[in-house]
């Protein structure tokens, strides 16, 4: 693990130094038990004797008590150890969960509409699960390993300072060999997980529009494309596959070797009189005991690396440029009169494509505006705009006379409710959908917005009625009962300006006209702002501003519009001519 | 898991291989402790220097040769996995494209992806562990065993009663863990759901300011899966401090039991310390045994999944069907219900000839859009009779239908793709065809102000368009590859009048001879209709052309009345 990666995490592992260090004692006292405990059945043996009824059967019973002591202590740390560590892993991968989310929800909208939903589970769920793995169970067989190999170390030095000079070549080398190939693997294990994360995004997307593609039929392709991304994936798991493959046995292949050096200049010490055969022995059997956690170490650098690349995936979401914050000073936004001016506004996702063009609109408090216009023309993004999801690129939108940029964002944006043309129902009870937005709204309130949105007759026949929970995000009502529900919502929000984004395009028309009722009462001490194509909802409007270009091309009152003879008197007129 | 171990079948030669491998690579280090002793035992005592450097050389052999025999092995074994899984996840792909719509309902979008992707993970780490370690282990347990019944059948006995035992604690853990690593999972399947929420809709909670909220339900559903998790982890950590405890156990046994036969004079206390060394040996490996048996159920459990999608039966096969008729579409008496308890479609019937156009109208939830997945043959009709092209679907196959028809979906979402590939949508149409399509549906226009035009990229859900852009880039898909039916659910709800007006213009001059289906809200739409239906609560109540529903129907008076402000009817 690169050490500024190990510092990016180190603030998730802080909050558990303390739990992390105990543990670690309890390894220690752990891993002493379970190696007195050989030095004990040697004794027993010992005690056996090697002649026939000469056993001394007391020293085998305390030999053999001391061994189960020693076994049955060491499982119960041990086992205490892992229950312990995998809180501890469980509550980091929590907090790297959660602050995770926390970025998430702090992004601005642009990310969601460019990173796949996929690939942000991904990161979140699977890679937080890696990184887990090697919290719970790698780490504690790594810092098992280093404990006995210590401990080896000790005892070998001390039956033979000469002997050991051969892991002085062996021990580094194993090191290098292994730095060399984590540096080669880093870039690889990434690619693998990025490789996976576009495979998810891919099958999230295309199961999806399972519809559209058995439709038209084109199954077979669909299918070539997943083979695409999905031979990606295989080939980059493979390339990781194959090139960590040579980790594990590379590295006990020097320790082999170790063990052949030792065999024979220890053979020939003794024959040089250098070494006893006695500390001969102990000394291969020593190294023995040192070359398994070696072996097991170098398995895990494997699942080390995996684990680090998931580890970047998290911190780079984590590092990832959140909506810029409230201002210093910035107003609360209370109780709006909701007087909307948009004063020269210039704005284009693309810099280079402006959608609004130096536009400029006054929407009086408490009026109903309208705004109009062919599809494109930026209707959407006027409310885009005002909602603080983008910034103009020149000119300014004020809300009673203060430019909303000066305005605590999430105060402002409460202020205003909107339906958007796509609803979006969580899963969750419909009481609970309804009441989004408004915290502790009551059964009767909520009852009472559904019926004023004509959606209550709609949500009693369910057999849950408002308790009906909606599981994958509602699929199962269609467009226009869910526009009912977020018309609810909003009508249940005690906001002071009324955002409707095309909201009556799919409501047939008999509901609309209940609807248009319904918002005749909503508006009363609110600024209403509708984006609509039926004319005929609108005209009654204070207002209605006509969009052409990105700018204002007109303005006025209904009939005022038609007599000009203008674009709106063009879209008006397209509503009922005859196409023959 | 037998469909899922039959993609091995095609391997098994590459699987031998790979184990065989791993096999003489075992065998070769096993050797290396027997050279050793040969060292101390034999050519130290003679004295023998070239001997030893001879024994020593080839103990660096062997152990050359094992790392390479393991190296190779690993990667054999990773190739096979990586194969397999590529295929099988091929295959399921293609399995969850062959399913039914009323399938695909049943499985559920969420967990077809995440079997799709999580499960064949699993599936992938299973085979490639236990390829690499499940023969060895065993296999050094099996050895084992055999060498201490030929040392003392007495003690091996005692050893093989705590094996049992092992096992049997094995078994009985991971019977345990396994519930709880299910309900872990779907713990993470609600933090998964909350998360796809959010990312889908990210304007409607930021624009009501519930960030705090959405916090909140995530940090519930986040802490719940912790505690699942932690619950799950706790209960399979026992495993191994069990198993080795009993494994010592049986350390002791075989020494108190031996100390009774050394006493009785009926064997030496050196095979005591001969056996002991074996028994090492045997324990780890059953160690081993239990980690590829944890990895092999939890496999098992992903391989459950995946079979549960390849083995559903087919639906929807074509049978035999009503009689023939000369209807380009058509239906009689055909009922359809989603979920089997109210009716959505209720004794529909029509008629319409090749190159007539069809008007459907309806409150929200009438059944306007069953009719038109029952013509698209997306789910089959409960009863009656469905035409399309003067066939009982029911004896079409499904892909049969598939280039006959062009449709806009009241839901449908574009392609993270360019334009060029939203308006081809997979057929790999030509770009002349795509313009044409563009052009008739009025998208043109906006295509060439994009930055790259047709190769602009869309983003996810068609973020960077307007609602009426992506609408008519979803009407140019429809008409790409000229079809004889085309079918238009609400795909004028985005347009303004003036564009939709020129679309139905458009559509009359480029496509003189298509039968046309327009589910539409606005009167103005429809009203050129050979054949309007008016439904209500998922049964026709009226159906005519305009003038004879001006007429008859009541509430499709209202509406035009409504609509046209009353104006000029």
């Amino acid at each position: 693990m690169k050490r500024s990666l190990f510092r990016r995490l180190a603030p998730f592992l802080r909050p558990y130094l303390g739990a992390l260090s105990l543990l670690f004692l309890l390894v220690l006292a752990s891993n002493l038990l379970s190696l007195a405990a050989p030095l004990l059945s040697g004794w027993a043996v010992d005690a056996v004797g090697v002649h026939t009824g000469g056993v001394d059967f007391p020293g085998v019973f305390r030999n053999v008590l001391g061994m189960l002591a020693c076994y049955g202590l060491s499982a119960l740390l041990q086992y205490l150890v892992s229950a312990r560590l995998i809180r501890v892993g469980q509550g980091i991968s929590r907090d790297l969960r959660r602050a995770a989310f926390a970025r998430m929800s702090q992004l601005p909208v642009e990310y969601f509409d460019t990173h796949p939903a996929g690939d942000l589970i991904s990161r979140i769920c699977y890679d937080v699960d890696t990184v887990n793995a090697t919290l719970s169970t790698d780490l504690l067989q790594l810092v098992t390993s280093v404990l006995t190999v210590a401990g080896s170390l000790v005892m070998l030095l001390a039956l033979s300072p000469r002997l050991s000079c051969v892991f002085l070549v062996t021990v580094p080398l194993s090191m290098a060999l292994t730095s060399f190939q984590m540096k080669r693997l880093h870039p690889l294990f990434r690619r693998r997980s990025g490789a996976l994360g576009a495979l998810n995004g891919f099958a999230e997307e295309r199961v999806d529009r399972q519809r559209a593609i058995r439709t038209y039929g084109v199954e077979a392709a669909d299918l070539r494309q997943f083979e695409e991304k999905n031979d990606e994936a295989s080939q980059a798991y493979y390339r990781a596959d194959w090139a960590s493959a040579s980790l594990g046995p590379s590295v006990r292949f020097i320790n082999d070797a170790s063990l052949a050096a030792i065999s024979m200049f220890g053979a020939m010490l003794y024959l040089g009189g250098a070494l006893t055969l006695g500390s001969l022995s102990s000394f291969v059997l020593y190294s023995r005991k040192f070359s398994g956690p070696i072996r097991e170490a170098a398995n895990l650098l494997g699942e080390l690396q995996s684990s680090a690349a998931a580890a970047e995936r998290i911190l780079d979401l984590l590092d990832t440029a959140e909506e810029p914050g409230d201002r210093p000073g910035a107003l609360p936004a209370k109780k709006l009169r909701g007087e909307i001016s948009f004063d020269h506004v210039t704005f284009g996702y693309d810099p280079a494509q402006p959608v609004l063009r130096d536009f400029t609109a006054h929407i009086p408090a408490g009026s109903l505006t309208a705004v109009v216009g062919a599809t494109g023309a930026g209707k959407t993004t006027l409310v885009s705009l005002l909602l603080r999801f983008y910034c103009p690129q020149s000119g300014a939108i004020t809300i009673d006379d203060v430019p909303v940029e000066d305005y605590r964002r999430d105060e402002l944006r409460r202020r205003m409710a909107l339906v958007l043309q796509e609803t979006w129902l969580f899963g969750g009870t419909i009481a609970e959908n309804i009441a989004y937005g408004t915290p502790g709204a009551t059964r009767e309130q909520i009852v009472a917005a559904a019926k004023a949105a004509r959606i209550h007759r709609f949500i009693t026949a369910l057999p849950q009625g408002y308790d009906t929970v909606l599981t994958d995000g509602g699929d199962g009502i269609s467009k226009g009962q869910r526009q009912l529900l977020a018309i609810a919502r909003c009508l249940l929000s005690d906001a002071d300006i009324v955002i409707l984004d095309e909201a009556t395009s799919n409501v047939d028309t008999e509901t609309e006209r209940a609807i248009s009722e319904a918002l005749e009462q909503l508006r009363r001490g609110r600024t209403c702002f509708v984006i609509a194509h039926r004319l005929a909802t609108i005209q009654n409007a204070d207002r209605i501003l006509v969009l052409a270009d990105g700018t204002l091309a007109e303005e006025g009152r209904h009939e005022d519009l038609l007599s000009a003879g203008g674009v709106y008197a063009g879209l008006y007129d397209a509503q009922w001519t005859r196409d023959t | 898991m037998r469909t899922v171990m039959g993609y091995l079948l095609p391997y098994r030669v590459r699987v031998a291989c790979g184990v065989a491998l791993k096999f003489l690579a075992a065998v070769l280090e096993l050797e290396l402790p027997l050279l050793l002793a040969y060292i101390i035992d034999v050519c130290v005592p003679s004295g023998d220097r070239g001997a030893i450097a001879r024994a020593g050389l080839a103990m660096m052999a062997l152990a050359f040769g094992g790392a390479f025999c393991n190296i190779t092995g690993n990667r054999m074994a990773a190739w096979v996995s990586m194969e397999v899984t590529r295929r099988l996840r091929r295959d399921l792909y293609q399995k969850t494209e062959s399913l039914s719509c009323a399938q695909l309902d049943g499985f559920s979008v969420s967990s077809l992806v995440s079997r799709l992707t999580n499960d064949t993970y699993h599936v992938h780490q299973m085979f490639d562990k236990v390829q690499r370690g499940g023969i060895r282990a065993p296999m050094l347990v099996l050895g084992g065993l055999i060498l201490t019944f030929w040392i003392s059948p007495p003690l091996a006995l005692v050893q093989l009663a705590v094996c049992a035992l092992t096992f049997f604690t094995i078994f009985a853990v991971t019977r345990r863990g396994i519930p709880r690593y299910t309900a872990a999972q779907t713990a993470v399947d609600d933090v998964v759901r909350i998360l796809r929420e959010n990312a889908a809709g990210v304007r409607v909670v930021k624009a009501m300011a519930c960030q705090d909220r959405e916090r909140e339900r995530f940090a519930a559903a986040n802490e719940a899966a912790r505690r699942a998790e932690e619950d799950a982890g706790c209960v399979m950590a026992a495993a191994n401090p069990l198993t080795g405890f009993f494994l010592n156990t049986g350390l002791v046994l075989v020494i108190l039991v031996g100390a009774f036969r050394v006493n009785d004079g009926v064997m030496d206390a050196g095979q005591i310390v001969g056996f002991l060394s074996y028994f090492a040996l045997i324990q780890n490996a059953t160690l081993g045994i239990a980690k590829v048996f944890v990895m092999v159920s939890k496999g098992a459990a992903s391989a459950h999944r995946i079979e549960a999608v390849l083995t559903a039966p087919e639906d929807q096969r074509p049978q035999e069907g009503g009689p023939a008729a000369p209807w380009e579409l058509g239906m009689e008496n055909a009922s359809f219900s989603y979920l089997g308890v109210e009716k959505d479609l209720d004794g529909a019937s029509f008629t319409l000839r090749k190159g007539e156009t069809l008007g459907i109208l309806g409150p929200t939830g009438s059944g306007k859009t069953t009719l038109v997945s029952l013509l698209l043959r997306l789910y089959d009709a409960d009863g009656g009779i469905v035409w399309v092209g003067g066939r009982d679907v029911k004896s079409r196959e499904r892909r049969e239908l598939g280039g006959r028809f062009g449709v806009v979906f009241q839901h449908e979402a574009l392609l993270n793709d360019s334009v060029y590939e939203n308006i081809s949508f997979l057929r790999g149409l030509s770009r002349e065809a795509v313009i044409a399509a563009a052009k008739t549906a009025q998208a043109w226009e906006f295509i060439q102000t994009l930055p790259r035009g047709l190769d602009t990229q869309v983003d996810i859900r068609g973020a960077n368009l307007s609602g009426g852009q992506r609408q008519r880039l979803l009407i140019a898909r429809a008409l790409a590859a000229k079809p004889g039916i085309l079918v238009l659910d609400s795909a004028d709800s985005a347009l303004d009048y003036r564009t939709a007006a020129e679309l139905r213009r458009a559509l009359r001059r480029d496509f003189p001879g298509v039968t046309l289906v327009i589910i539409s809200e606005r009167v103005a739409s429809l009203q050129d209709a050979d054949r309007i239906l008016v439904l209500e609560e998922g049964r026709i109540t009226h159906q005519g052309p305009h003038e004879t529903l001006l007429r008859d129907c009541p509430r499709y008076r209202d509406i035009a009345r409504l609509q046209m402000g009353g104006a000029r009817l």
